[in-house]
């Protein structure tokens, strides 16, 4: 159909992000062995509970197989091949953000994440990591009065290794998949989040990764811990350079929600998504997974999904605690020839709990776009109840959507819930649009943002109107 | 073309238009002027091109057109964007309107309405001014506000369609209204609500296009003509009487008139 061109024109991507920042770094030799955790370990000055922690997993990796049961193709990954650790070349003991390389907070700058005193954010903490390392963490002692700690996860391991020790891996096990147990023999820095009994967290927490190296790999991990009757919204974005080489990022999330408490965890993810022919971008193979450990707990996922070349990524609850909740909103939207399986496991173990997901996957393009979804009903899980709705948007006819939801009860006296659905935005829906007086581009934008709007109701404020945003770019370009 | 002497210049002229989907020919030389203050009707069979001809006018990108021009208020229209002629005046009334998932029927008429106001230098309303506008405009077709919060067309009724196309045509204030089966699949009550829009909207500046199948809009509507299509041509044109007699004779008493032409 005619049409079908101007669609094609309509979702071609600009990048606004793929500038690399050029400043010393400093790279350990490529490769993967026990030395290589032991030198990145020893780099950071760990606790031996923590390289022990890195050689069991690596252990268990070389046994591993990388899996292959997700809807994608790409070509082998040569885990000897990357960096494992790369740090921009930083005074020894940072005392205040004075000291940080400037370049590294004009970076951040750039990315809209200002980090200075005098231009920081006033409504949300910032961790700023680049490549391995966090660069700084706004908001410290402020955050540190209401007893929150929010740092980098390398400084809660010298700070607060006794948390780090009794949950490091307790939601994500190092041996749970291949790149779970890859990312626990060699993460390097991420996020650390502690928010103490009783406490509202007085302020969104947000993580900021930056890739800016394109031989090494990123492997972020990042610990969340909600005490009794507490609450925190965690916001995470991510970006890339573009290179016409593939980066491999391998992060695990592990959140816990003790009785009462709630945690509310919402990403862009934007890495490079490589060009038009399918050239670079970053592989995207992560681990997120919540515990709802406490009754009446909540855990609830939300994702804006819109780049990296490959996307692998499940983030699901395992919901323990009696009438806990989880939840589950995502819009991936893939183009060009991009390839998402995501979706999210929701494990219902306790009585009375309850689970929410919806879904919107968008494909244009050449590209593929999959929901993979597992609900699980555990024998005690009486009274238990799940709702999903999985829909998918395909724009062009080239692109492809597929749904694949595994449900699996145990307990009779539960509930499960599953809808889903395909649309094309059709040229009729175009053309009723245009003729009453909406130009193409809004028309197309209008529709996709319509599709969302389930799933941009649940991020946080300053997050729904940057999503918007983010897909009306990614949608941007010439009408012919 | 009407051999009556007309005072002011038309507002739409289809000039000698003859259009393709798929290489396959479906208008085959249509020429019609619509001059201020006229209501037109054209009639004819399934398949006889006259969605087709409302489709061309209001520029669907699925027909070429191979042959002929269609002019605007004097201006040759043939390449603009179905938007562009939304925007300087110009509306379709579907036949079928088109259902658009999640996009809330009110801001989808705000812009809708924005656009065309943005086109004629009017200032462009923010959500309290144009709930004032809309308010206003819903008593023309006796529709309820709770409209306005669902989804374009999604899962309302045959009737409310077509009554919330005669909302957007009441918003835009159109120069000329192409109405394309408006009356099928309306009750008697839909039919008359739909019509009296139709009438309080027109004017003595505007001009109007009917495609129908049947007499009983052009009894609540008197058409100053009607215009018999067959096969993508306009095979005869009379007063408001023509319809009458076809309703009475039946499209196979115009199939004399294919054969001496």
């Amino acid at each position: 159909m005619v049409n079908e061109n101007l669609v094609k024109d309509v979702v071609k991507e600009p990048y606004k992000y793929g500038f690399v920042t050029d400043i010393e770094t400093e790279k350990i030799e490529k490769g993967l062995n026990e030395d290589i955790i032991k030198l990145i370990s020893q780099k950071k000055e760990e606790p031996e509970f923590l390289l022990d922690f890195r050689l069991k997993a690596f252990k268990k990796w070389q046994k591993m197989k990388e899996p292959n049961w997700a809807a994608l193709g790409y070509k082998k990954i040569d885990y000897q091949d990357i960096i494992y650790y790369s740090a921009p070349k930083q005074k020894e003991k940072i005392s205040s953000l004075d000291e940080v390389d400037p370049k590294l907070l004009e970076t951040f700058d750039k990315l809209g994440i200002p980090l200075t005193e005098q231009k920081k954010l006033t409504n949300v903490a910032v961790d700023a990591v680049f490549d391995s390392v966090s660069i700084a963490t706004t908001f410290r002692e402020e955050l540190a009065e209401h007893g929150v700690i929010f740092c980098s996860i390398s400084e809660a391991v010298k700070n607060h290794a006794d948390l780090i020790e009794k949950y490091l891996g307790t939601v994500v096990p190092a041996s749970d998949n291949y790149f779970a147990a890859l990312n626990s023999a060699v993460f390097s820095d991420g996020s650390f989040v502690y928010i103490p009994k009783g406490v509202t967290c007085p302020m969104d927490l947000s993580s900021y990764f930056r890739i800016n190296s394109g031989d090494s790999g990123q492997f972020e991990r990042t610990l969340i811990i909600a005490e009794e009757s507490s609450s925190v919204s965690y916001l995470e974005g991510c970006t890339a350079p573009m290179f016409d080489t593939n980066t491999l990022h391998a992060a695990v999330v592990e959140l816990v929600a003790l009785d009462d408490a709630s945690i509310k965890y919402s990403t862009v993810q934007n890495w490079y998504a490589g060009d038009e022919e399918g050239v670079g971008g970053i592989f995207n193979f992560v681990t997120k997974r919540g515990k709802c450990l406490g009754k009446r707990s909540k855990i609830s996922w939300s994702q804006v999904e819109t780049g990296s070349a490959i996307t692998w990524k499940y983030p699901s609850c395992l919901l323990l605690g009696e009438e806990s909740v989880g939840e589950f909103y995502s819009v991936a939207l893939t183009n060009n020839l991009q390839q998402a399986d995501t979706g999210t496991k929701m494990i219902h173990i306790g009585p009375k709990t309850k689970s929410t997901i919806v879904s919107k996957g968008i494909s244009a393009g050449n590209s593929k776009n999959s929901y993979r979804g597992l609900v699980k009903m555990g024998t005690k899980a009486t009274g238990s109840r799940n709702y999903s709705q999985c829909d998918s948007m395909l724009i062009g006819d080239q692109a492809s959507a597929n749904t694949f939801p595994y449900i699996k009860s145990q307990q009779p006296n539960s509930e499960i819930e599953h809808e889903a659905s395909t649309c094309r935005i059709s040229e009729d829906q175009l053309f009723y649009l245009q003729s009453r007086g909406i130009e193409f581009e809004e028309a197309v934008s209008m529709m996709v943002s319509g599709f969302c709007r389930d799933v941009f109701n649940q991020l946080p404020m300053e997050f729904a109107a940057e999503a918007d945003k983010l897909l009306a770019l990614k949608l941007e370009g010439s009408v012919g | 073309m009407q051999n009556k002497m007309k005072e002011s210049d038309p507002i739409l002229e289809v000039e000698n238009l003859s259009a393709s989907t798929d290489n396959l020919p479906i208008l085959k030389g249509v020429s019609l002027s619509v001059y201020p203050g006229e209501i037109h009707a054209i009639m004819g069979r399934n398949g006889c091109g006259k969605s087709t001809l409302s489709k061309i006018i209001a520029g669907h990108p699925s027909y070429n057109i191979t042959n002929g021009d269609i002019k605007f208020l004097g201006e040759n229209i043939n390449s603009l964007e179905p938007e562009e002629r939304s925007q300087s005046g110009i509306f379709l009334g579907f036949q079928y309107p088109i259902e658009i998932p999640g996009v809330s029927n009110l801001e989808f008429l705000r812009v809708s309405t924005n656009a065309r106001r943005k086109f004629l230098n009017k200032e462009e309303l923010d959500t309290f001014d144009f709930e004032e506008l809309v308010k206003e405009k819903l008593e023309i077709v006796k529709m309820d506000h709770a409209f306005l919060s669902r989804s374009v067309n999604q899962g309302f009724s045959g009737g409310e369609k077509k009554r919330n196309e005669i909302l957007q045509m009441a918003l835009l204030e159109p120069k000329i209204a192409i109405l394309d089966e408006t009356d099928s699949g309306l009750d008697i009550d839909a039919l008359r609500i739909v019509a009296s829009g139709i009438k309080k909207i027109s004017n003595a500046q505007t001009g109007i296009i009917l495609i129908t199948h049947y007499q009983r809009l052009l009894d609540e509507i008197k058409p100053n003509y009607v215009h018999v299509m067959s096969d993508g041509q306009i095979i005869k044109t009379g007063e408001s009487d023509l319809a009458l007699e076809l309703e009475e004779k039946g499209y196979e008493w115009t199939d004399n008139f294919i054969k001496k032409t």
